[in-house]
């Protein structure tokens, strides 16, 4: 497979096609927006907490392929979880997109990514070898984890 | 300046012989460079003329009064007589000051001239159409001293609206306009601009980043005030931008940045500037960037710039007929369809694909584009956009290069289909 081809894989396709939690909570525990100023891309991101768990979460915006399906993989991935595991994910995910930075430093002192553990998250893995789309991917977690953390959670 | 142009004389594909960039490959394509509105590729005159200045002439200008500085000093004093010759500038060596880049060429313009002769409730009159180069100091200088920032609007033909041209004037101390649009290549009619505004006692600056190296530019025949643009967008090297004014304007302008090279004296109770644009360049100025300079405007006088602008204005007439026929159904061209007053650059939104998308296909196929906003928030924001993809000509372009970019368009569209 190229790195023109890992990047677009069929399921990220799929989900900027088909954009998984898409719209709007009316009344949301926390509503948080995220801007990429170089491409203008945007992302809202809705969240529903009850004792500590993320019970619900919508995504809203408009962005390129890669902005939009991490998006959508990532509310697949998120919803319904405990805050705990959430913030997990959201680091593992970002340590995914570091990849290429990894390189720079010691191969022995890598953080050990456990891929199996990101499920469907591992088909990003690709954007890796483009540097400019990273700040795609990574639009909607920074911007969930900036909603949890003003949610002091 | 460029008059009588041979047709015959102008190549393009004796210029892309010049240029060593367009000899690489990019993802096992040849380059496919379409991107001269963001930064002109460089001819190796141009390259030539930097590395004789490290090789033969190094020493720092205005200084000392040995053999070479008095050579590196005659090469950086060359240049504004040879930059002033390609817009006409009466007395370039007392008008033209050497900057960084276009943007800091707005900056000087916002904080020297705009400091000490606009006052509260003062207005600048802009375009919705301008980079932010062109409207972000004028909002530092709002925030300073609160004056008024006005703008043209863009009407759906994506021209300049003058029907209230006269209003927005009034009371205005300056209009700043873009010669040439970098998204959408609409060309402004600057003379008439400059007519009403004088008119109405305010002077005129253009942003002439996207027109300098497209076609002849005049400052005596637009009867304009200010120019601003930068040397790598025309064919010249990063690092040094040009600032032009009349000479009465720029003797009454005080001083920017401060430092060594800007005084004429320093004492321990203060200083006292330098006459001439040297009081605005401080530090060591981009002596080698000056000789690249030089060279680039000589090269493209050589090609000839009424040849240049037929040269794009075909190929950009040709590439619009082909996307419509081809792409019609699916691509939108966010710029005049007409071809007069109209510049090569194309931008474009294909339907359901996001322009980031559309140049990462693009690239696969070594075709260099730019997505983006281009630095026009509020233009986008006019026509509902986030981002558009847009391809630019330059001298060196051809046909070919559409033809390129079509095919991999095609690809892009079939990828995300």
């Amino acid at each position: 497979m190229s790195d023109f081809e890992n990047l677009y894989r069929e399921i990220i396709l799929d989900h900027y096609r088909s954009p998984r939690n898409r719209g709007e909570l009316p009344e949301p525990a926390k509503k948080v927006e995220g801007f990429n100023p170089l491409c203008g891309d945007e992302v809202v991101v809705y969240l529903d907490v009850t004792d500590g768990v993320l019970t619900n979460i919508k995504i809203s915006g408009h962005g390129c392929s890669i902005s939009q399906s991490s998006a959508s993989l990532m509310s697949a991935a998120v919803k319904g979880k405990p805050i705990d595991q959430v913030r997990e994910k959201i680091a593992t995910f970002k340590q995914l997109m570091m990849g290429h930075e990894k390189k720079l430093v010691n191969e022995d002192e890598q953080p050990k990514i456990d891929v199996r553990a990101l499920g469907e998250l591992a088909a990003l893995q690709g954007v890796v070898k483009f540097p400019v789309r990273i700040k795609c991917a990574t639009l909607s977690w920074n911007t969930l984890s900036q909603g949890l953390d003003e949610l002091s959670l | 300046m460029a008059s009588g142009d041979d047709v015959t004389s102008f190549d393009a594909r004796l210029v892309r012989q010049d240029i060593p960039l367009l000899h690489r490959s990019v993802n096992g394509h040849p380059i496919t460079y379409l991107d001269s509105g963001a930064t002109s590729l460089t001819p190796r005159p141009v390259i030539e003329a930097m590395s004789r200045y490290y090789e033969q002439h190094h020493a720092n200008v205005h200084r000392a009064v040995y053999v070479t500085a008095e050579e590196a000093t005659a090469t950086y004093e060359g240049a504004r007589l040879a930059v002033g010759d390609l817009f006409n500038a009466r007395n370039a060596s007392e008008e033209v000051v050497f900057t960084k880049n276009a943007t800091e060429s707005f900056n000087l313009l916002a904080k020297s001239w705009g400091r000490a002769n606009l006052q509260a409730g003062d207005a600048v009159v802009l375009t919705q159409m301008e980079h932010h180069a062109n409207i972000v100091p004028w909002f530092q200088l709002r925030d300073e001293i609160d004056i008024d920032v006005r703008f043209l609007r863009v009407d759906d033909e994506y021209r300049l609206d003058l029907s209230n041209l006269d209003e927005l004037l009034k009371g205005a101390k300056l209009l700043s306009v873009t010669g040439m649009s970098n998204v959408l290549g609409t060309i402004n009619p600057l003379r008439a601009l400059a007519d009403a505004a004088h008119h109405n006692g305010a002077l005129v600056a253009v942003d002439a980043a996207q027109s300098i190296a497209h076609g002849p530019f005049d400052v005596q025949a637009l009867d304009v005030d200010f120019i601003a643009f930068s040397a790598h967008k025309m064919l010249g090297p990063t690092g040094i931008g040009i600032f032009w004014t009349r000479e009465e304007i720029l003797q009454a302008m005080p001083p920017f940045l401060g430092g060594g090279g800007m005084i004429a004296d320093v004492r321990l109770d203060g200083y006292t500037p330098a006459s001439g644009p040297t009081r605005f360049e401080a530090g060591t100025p981009p002596i080698a960037e000056a000789a690249g300079l030089n060279a680039s405007v000589l090269y493209l006088q050589a090609l000839g710039m009424d040849n240049i602008a037929k040269h794009e204005a075909e190929l950009t007439a040709d590439a619009l007929a082909r996307l419509d026929a081809e792409f019609g159904d699916v691509v939108r061209v966010i710029g005049p369809s007409s071809t007069i007053d109209r510049g090569g650059v194309i931008s474009f939104v294909v339907q359901g694909v996001h322009p980031h998308d559309v140049a990462q296909v693009l690239d696969q196929f070594g075709v260099c584009v730019r997505p983006g906003h281009h630095c026009a928030k509020p233009l986008m924001k006019r026509f509902d956009l986030a981002a558009t993809v847009r391809a630019s000509f330059g001298p060196y372009s051809l046909a070919e290069d559409t033809n390129v970019l079509l095919e991999a368009l095609a690809h892009s569209v079939k990828v995300f289909a």
